[in-house]
């Protein structure tokens, strides 16, 4: 098993995420994330999923992801060759004598306190999933209550675009 | 070659050119103009289906009304240009559209209303995916503002179909519906062909726009590559220039493409051998002398060791589909693999490709013939003589054949060689799924494409009577066969009222052996013949229920019962005369007769039995190293 990110352009349509995510499901992978939004050409979307394939099927499966007719183009971003990025919200038990010991863990990662209760405090981070799993390991030991994720999100490095090319709305 | 009317379908279903998506619509449809939206004619979203199928040269649509697709109905009663067959279930709508496209190479249409008629249609359409047949069903919705409130007769059809379809729309939009029809006509009808579905709400269908005819459909994501790169091709060519034992591996994109003609010139010019596929079958003539038949689970013992023993495989709109390959590691041990198809998921799939090539079957086989002429003229002076040796010898060896069984009931395959005989090559032929589609494959002689309709992926039971329907309504000139069990006679036969009022006079061999038996055969071969649920009681020794001669006299069929081989012609050409109704006649055959050869599911294709217990000796290894 290895995981793969790829960056999927589509049509932006009704619809469209579950014929993706409904033939990943039926081919077998297991969607590891998954981030969805707009992007700078208004009639196409860029949905962003992490998978978890064996080498061969990854192939297999972006064969089968071409040939849905709302997908555009479908790029995958390997690490060495591109930046990710995933934003996490914690909310971690916390009192008089402990906010400080959190409040200086949140300022090493670059993350930010974003709401204060008396025994509880919100973190924000934003990074590689490796960074955010670095920051769960320090914070797990004051008591995590909640944890929320967005789906992670990638861009390839240099000045190319994913949109370069593809065919504007006629 | 191919005598008769020419398959309306010979490039005229899909644009040939490397700019397929922007090619213009395939039929021969009077492109309208882009109009004004403030000029353009006032339609209702029922009249703008009606209008928009006219303009996209469709004449034939068979279908069943209920409530949501009412609308669309009504000015389908005034259109001139199109025929409606009024079916009595939606899954014989959607068989007969099927039945149509995989005879005339048109696109087939069908239509039903929202729920259970679309749900009906949801069998007919995962066979049309698996056989890639150019299928559109048109199905009514329940109204927008209602969707999603379990209201009355609300299915979520689009979201059923999405894993069998080519592609799908849900218009809530009078304005929509143009565009949503001529982009579902390309995609079904180009590339790799399939169903597309488009779902109507009921107030779209009912609400009024400005109709406008849009030059081009927009599917700024679809763009099927036709025309193969010039360095597979050359790759392609270097490998049959080196190979020493090249079989044609030919599957039913061939016929999709209309690629028979290239088929046979590459063929012929190169001495390469021939098998055709289940979904291939008439692809390439079976009287030609370098077809080996069909390979497979019960292909031909010539066509499964060519295979085996191959240092090439060619294959051209295949799939390698298990019931070919038989268990994978053991498939083609020897060769090297050329794989061409217009699907690039195909390729690789289930066999790694030494050259992939992707691209139409037609063009792909035109520019391989080019190629070895300008590149390696002295491979194709090559005979392949000791390659055709064994072949030859397999051939002579191992034909096709049967035993008479030993009851004076008829022989399924004897009925099936007299029928193919008396009918002739033009005639068109429709098997059901089971022993009587295999014997069908095998005893027929096809000579010409599209003259074999079959559930080859999806192995649909029911499908031969309402495919063979709409086969008739395509080529009403043709003779037209159901070869049907009697299983699978008995879950569509209802088509045959829809035959009877509107005249399709397709002709039904029923080769009843009383269960449903291929079920009966592996109850025998695997499970030690405890024939668990496979008797019908239809036929010989039965109680005979139902009766098939009375049911085909009850739908104002004739209907015939035949016993003896010594009967079988008679009857054969009793059907052939009559041509004002159905003829439904019920072959009574034993319920031991069994599809041989086979090659057992999951097992090496090495493992081929001729018959019951009898392996072929191909010889050994010096013998192919020696070729």
């Amino acid at each position: 098993m290895s995981r793969h990110t790829l960056s999927v352009l589509v049509e932006n349509k009704p619809g469209v995420l579950a014929r993706l995510t409904g033939l990943i499901a039926r081919r077998g992978f297991n969607i590891h994330s998954l981030a969805v939004g707009t992007t700078e050409i208004e009639a196409f979307s860029r949905i962003t999923v992490v998978v978890d394939v064996a080498d061969v099927p990854l192939e297999q499966v972006t064969k089968q992801l071409n040939k849905l007719v709302n997908v555009i183009k479908i790029v995958e971003l390997e690490p060495e060759v591109s930046v990710r990025r995933a934003h996490m919200i914690f909310k971690v038990r916390a009192d008089a004598a402990t906010r400080a010991q959190i409040a200086a863990a949140v300022e090493m990662f670059r993350g930010h306190i974003i709401d204060v209760a008396p025994d509880a405090v919100s973190i924000e981070a934003t990074g590689e999933q490796s960074k955010l799993d670095a920051l769960r390991l320090v914070l797990e030991p004051f008591g995590i209550k909640e944890i929320v994720q967005s789906g992670t999100v990638a861009i390839a490095r240099g000045p190319k675009s994913i949109t370069d090319k593809a065919p504007r709305a006629g | 070659m191919k005598p008769g009317p020419a398959p309306a379908s010979r490039r005229t279903a899909k644009p040939t050119g490397p700019a397929s998506a922007g090619a213009p619509v395939p039929t021969a449809a009077p492109p309208a103009h882009r109009q004004d939206r403030s000029t353009a004619e006032v339609l209702s979203g029922a009249q703008a289906v009606i209008r928009s199928l006219e303009l996209l040269g469709i004449d034939t649509v068979f279908g069943l009304p209920g409530g949501t697709i009412l609308p669309t109905y009504d000015p389908l009663l005034d259109s001139e240009k199109i025929t409606h067959i009024l079916v009595r279930h939606e899954q014989g709508a959607g068989h007969a559209a099927e039945g149509y496209a995989a005879a005339t190479g048109k696109l087939g249409v069908c239509l039903a209303t929202s729920g259970p008629g679309a749900t009906n249609l949801v069998t007919a359409i995962a066979d049309a995916h698996m056989d890639s047949v150019p299928l559109l069903a048109i199905t009514g919705q329940q109204s927008s503002k209602l969707l999603g409130t379990d209201a009355f007769q609300e299915a979520d059809i689009v979201g059923m179909t999405m894993p069998i379809t080519k592609h799908s729309f849900l218009v809530t939009r009078a304005e929509d519906i143009p565009q949503a029809l001529m982009s579902a006509h390309r995609i079904a009808t180009t590339g790799r062909p399939g169903p597309v579905l488009v779902d109507i709400t009921k107030d779209a269908q009912q609400a009024e726009a400005p109709f406008v005819w849009p030059e081009e459909p927009y599917l700024p994501g679809y763009r099927p590559v036709l025309k193969p790169h010039a360095k597979q091709i050359r790759e392609a060519a270097a490998l049959i220039a080196q190979a020493r034992r090249p079989v044609l591996y030919i599957g039913g994109g061939v016929i999709r493409s209309g690629a028979e003609e290239e088929l046979l010139a590459l063929a012929e010019a190169t001495h390469i051998p021939v098998a055709t596929t289940l979904m291939a079958r008439g692809a390439f003539p079976d009287s030609h002398p370098q077809h080996l038949g069909m390979p497979g689970m019960h292909g031909t013992v010539p066509a499964v060791a060519s295979f085996q023993k191959a240092d090439l495989l060619i294959a051209v709109g295949a799939r390698f589909d298990d019931r070919v390959t038989g268990d994978l590691d053991s498939f083609a041990p020897r060769a090297k693999v050329i794989h061409a198809d217009i699907d690039p998921a195909e390729i690789g799939k289930n066999r790694t490709a030494d050259v992939p090539i992707v691209g139409d079957a037609a063009e792909v086989m035109a520019e391989l013939l080019t190629e070895l002429r300008t590149r390696y003229e002295a491979v194709l002076a090559d005979e392949r003589t000791a390659w055709w040796r064994m072949l030859d010898e397999w051939k002579e060896t191992f034909p096709l054949g049967y035993e008479e069984n030993e009851d004076g009931l008829c022989d399924p395959q004897y009925v099936i060689s007299r029928i193919s005989a008396l009918t002739g090559p033009e005639g068109v032929y429709a098997a059901g799924v089971g022993q009587h589609q295999m014997w069908a494959a095998q005893f027929v002689k096809y000579e010409r494409p599209r003259s074999w309709l079959n559930s080859g992926g999806l192995g649909t039971m029911g499908y031969s009577v309402p495919a063979a329907m709409g086969a008739k309504v395509g080529e009403p000139d043709r003779v037209v066969w159901a070869i049907d069990g009697d299983g699978c006679f008995q879950m569509t036969n209802q088509e045959l009222a829809t035959c009877v009022i509107n005249r399709i006079p397709i002709k039904v061999a029923i080769i009843n052996n009383s269960s449903l038996g291929m079920v009966r055969q592996w109850q025998t071969l695997f499970y030690d013949g405890r024939y668990s649920h496979s008797d019908l009681n239809t036929g010989h020794n039965s109680v005979r229920v139902p009766d098939f001669v009375k049911l085909a006299e009850a739908y104002g069929c004739e209907g015939i019962r035949v016993e003896r081989n010594e009967d079988v012609d008679a009857a054969v050409q009793r059907a052939l005369e009559i041509d004002d109704r159905p003829v439904v006649i019920d072959f009574t055959v034993p319920a031991d007769a069994m599809v041989w050869p086979m090659v057992a599911a999951g097992v090496s294709n090495d493992e081929i039995q001729y018959a019951r217990d009898i392996r072929p000796d191909f010889g050994g290894e010096e013998l192919e190293e020696g070729v």
